[in-house]
């Protein structure tokens, strides 16, 4: 039998680690970016309580790294570095508990088949219409508001396909593997969200006033 | 000749990985002849901006509440 619980006295497991002399220096600069920290991490996580948990880690990863941090004009970026790491560690975490459900199953294709005739092409009250300048819509706050609706409407493992992709910037083969899908699954469930998303924002913003004031 | 039901799928497809040279071709002829599709596409980038400006807003935000003055000290003290 070999030693069971034993800590190596090295080891990064231990609790309450010496922090570097540079984390003084850092940390409340830190401090400084938590309430964005965690509007970003609730907005990947969907869930208060794992949103803190990131944002702790991170806060704490940056604080014992400090030693190996040089420039501190980039301290922005690297602590967000840090916490889409973090995050991306969690997502990975709740893929292996049971509750999980498999993101392929949340959308049924037929979902959208009321989009297109028998053929395959667009009805014609489906067929995308002109959104004229959307950008536009970037500066007005009520756009983010239906966007944001939208994004709560995807299913909640689709919903983090897609972020994982493009708030996270993965490539699909580490969102696959991430989730143990395979690639054409990821697609699917990619095409899926980008289906359902262009749809909400289609009824809910550019067809309505919103869209034509904006 | 793909349907649009197919080239929606493709569309969301070539912002993930490449696709095959007959793939790009009859999709760009596909959106060439199709306005729905075309508009689609145009659609799905912008799509990929929103999620982009998100992201860029959050951490833009954060700069500049770093910049701001009188943040209290750090009082959370790492979970035990």
């Amino acid at each position: 039998m070999g030693p069971s619980s034993q800590i190596d006295p090295t080891g990064s497991a231990t609790a309450g680690r010496e922090l570097p002399p540079q984390a003084a220096d850092i940390a409340a600069e830190l401090a400084g970016f938590r309430r964005e920290m965690l509007r970003f991490a609730t907005l990947h996580l969907r869930d208060q309580a794992s949103a803190e948990d990131a944002v702790q880690e991170a806060m704490l990863a940056a604080l014992q790294g400090a030693d190996r941090f040089g420039e501190r004009a980039r301290l922005k970026t690297w602590i967000f570095a840090i916490l889409r790491n973090k995050i991306v560690d969690i997502i990975r975490r709740r893929v292996r508990e049971p509750a999980y459900e498999d993101p392929l199953n949340e959308i049924d294709e037929a979902d959208f088949d009321p989009l297109f005739q028998g053929n395959g092409h667009w009805q014609r009250d489906t067929r995308p219409s002109d959104w004229g300048n959307p950008e536009r819509s970037f500066e007005n706050r009520s756009f983010w508001a239906v966007f944001d609706a939208c994004m709560n409407r995807l299913p909640p493992g689709t919903a983090r396909v897609f972020m994982m992709r493009e708030m996270l910037g993965l490539e699909t083969d580490e969102i696959c593997a991430e989730l143990s899908m395979s690639s054409n699954n990821c697609w699917v469930v990619l095409h899926r969200a980008r289906m359902g998303l262009r749809l909400c924002l289609d009824q809910r913003w550019f067809a309505g006033s919103g869209g034509q004031a904006a | 000749m793909m349907n649009c039901k197919q080239a929606t799928r493709l569309m969301s497809e070539e912002m993930d990985r490449d696709l095959s040279a007959g793939d790009r071709l009859g999709l760009r002829l596909h959106t060439l002849l199709c306005s729905g599709c075309a508009r689609y596409r145009e659609q799905m980038t912008f799509l990929r901006q929103a999620c982009r400006q998100q992201v860029a807003a959050a951490e833009t935000v954060a700069g500049d509440e770093a910049a701001a003055p009188a943040s209290p000290p750090p009082s959370d003290p790492p979970p035990a």
